[in-house]
C-alpha cells in the first residue's frame, strides 16, 4: 500500500510540476483567450467521470446478477469517484462559461443531462451509505441506470442544440494544445486509476475487518 | 464667563450663516436644475448607428476563473486522497486492536 501511495505522490509531483508549465506555454484559443485554459483540466475531469460510471456500472452487473462481493467494493469505489471528478467538472464548467458564454449556467441538454446523471451517482452512495442491509443490490441497479446516461451525455451536444461545443472539439485541437491537454488526460487518468486501486483496498480491509468482529461474537 | 458667551455666539453665527448659504443655494439652484432638459441617450433618439453604439464585450478578468478552476480540481483530488488515506489508517489501526482481541481470546 505504502508503494501505492509513493507511486501516486510521484505522478502528482509530476503533474505538479510540469501540467502548468505546459499548459501555459500552449497557445491561446482565438475567441476565447485565457480562459480556455479551463479546457485542460475540465475535459479530463470528464473522461475520468465517464470511465468510473462505466467502471461501476459494468461491476454492478456483477453484483445484481451474480451477487459478487468483490464487484461490489469496485462499484462502490468508483461510484465515489465518479461523483468527485463529476463534481469537478460541474463546478470548473461554469467558470469557463461565465467568460465564454456570459452565463453561469444553461439548462441545456448536455449541463442538465450532466447534472442528472452526477445526481443518479449521489443517490447511489446515499443509498449505500443509509438504505441500510441489503442495500447493496438496489445501488447496484441504480448504478445501472447511471452508466446507462454516459452516451446521452455525451452525444447530446452533437443530437440536441446547445450553448456546449460538440464533440469534435478534442479532435481538432491545434497541434499546439494537444500535446498538453494529453498529457493532462494522461495525468488525471493515471491518478484515477491509483485512486481507484486505494479506495478498492479500502473497502478489502473494511470486509476483513468485518469478518474479524465476526470472529470475535463467535 | 463673557469670553465664553462671545464664543458661543460666535459659533451660532457660523452655523446660521451656513444653512443661509444652503438654503439660498437650493433655491437658486433647483430651479435652474429641473430647467435643464434631461439628456437624451442615442437609443432614445430612435436611431443608433452600429458604430455608435456602446461596447457589449463584457469585462470579466479571466485569470481568477482560471485560477478558481484549477484549484477547485486540485483541492479537490487532494482532499479525497487525504480521506482516503485517514480513512485506510483508521481500518488497519481497527484491524490490529480486533486481532489482539482475536489472538487474547484464543489463548484462553
Amino acid at each position: 500500500m505504502n508503494k501505492l501511495f509513493l507511486v501516486l505522490a510521484i505522478v502528482l509531483a509530476a503533474m505538479f510540476a510540469y501540467a502548468p508549465v505546459l499548459i501555459v506555454h500552449a497557445p491561446y484559443e482565438a475567441t476565447m483567450g485565457l480562459v480556455q485554459k479551463i479546457f485542460y483540466f475540465h475535459v479530463p475531469s470528464w473522461m475520468a467521470m465517464f470511465t468510473s460510471a462505466f467502471v461501476c456500472g459494468i461491476a454492478s452487473v456483477f453484483v445484481v446478477f451474480a451477487g459478487r462481493k468483490d464487484a461490489d467494493r469496485v462499484a462502490v469505489a468508483a461510484a465515489e469517484l465518479t461523483v468527485l471528478f463529476g463534481m469537478v467538472g460541474l463546478i470548473t464548467g461554469p467558470l469557463w462559461g461565465r467568460k465564454a458564454w456570459g452565463v453561469w449556467w444553461q439548462w441545456d441538454a448536455r449541463l442538465t443531462s450532466s447534472l442528472v446523471m452526477w445526481l443518479i451517482f449521489v443517490a447511489y452512495l446515499l443509498l449505500r451509505k443509509y438504505g441500510g442491509a441489503g442495500s447493496e443490490k438496489l445501488a447496484a441497479a441504480v448504478a445501472l441506470f447511471g452508466m446507462a446516461n454516459v452516451p446521452f451525455v455525451y452525444w447530446s451536444v452533437n443530437l440536441w442544440r446547445t450553448v456546449h461545443p460538440t464533440t469534435n472539439v478534442v479532435m481538432t485541437l491545434q497541434p499546439g494544445m494537444r500535446g498538453p491537454f494529453w498529457f493532462c488526460v494522461a495525468a488525471i487518468m493515471g491518478l484515477y486509476v491509483l485512486m481507484l486501486l486505494a479506495r478498492v483496498r479500502l473497502e478489502h480491509r473494511r470486509a476483513e475487518l468485518e469478518q474479524l468482529y465476526l470472529a470475535v461474537e463467535d | 464667563m463673557q469670553k465664553a458667551e462671545g464664543k458661543r455666539q460666535k459659533a451660532e453665527g457660523r452655523v446660521l450663516a451656513l444653512v443661509l448659504v444652503l438654503v439660498l443655494g437650493w433655491a437658486s439652484g433647483g430651479p435652474l436644475l429641473a430647467q435643464q432638459a434631461p439628456q437624451r441617450t442615442p437609443a432614445q433618439e430612435g436611431f443608433v448607428p452600429v458604430d455608435k453604439l456602446p461596447s457589449a464585450q463584457e469585462q470579466l478578468p479571466a485569470a481568477p476563473l482560471v485560477m478558481a478552476a484549477y484549484a477547485v480540481a486540485w483541492v479537490a483530488v487532494f482532499g479525497y486522497l487525504i480521506s482516503i488515506w485517514s480513512r485506510l489508517g483508521k481500518v488497519e489501526r481497527e484491524i490490529q486492536a480486533v486481532s489482539r482481541r482475536v489472538e487474547a481470546g484464543g489463548r484462553r
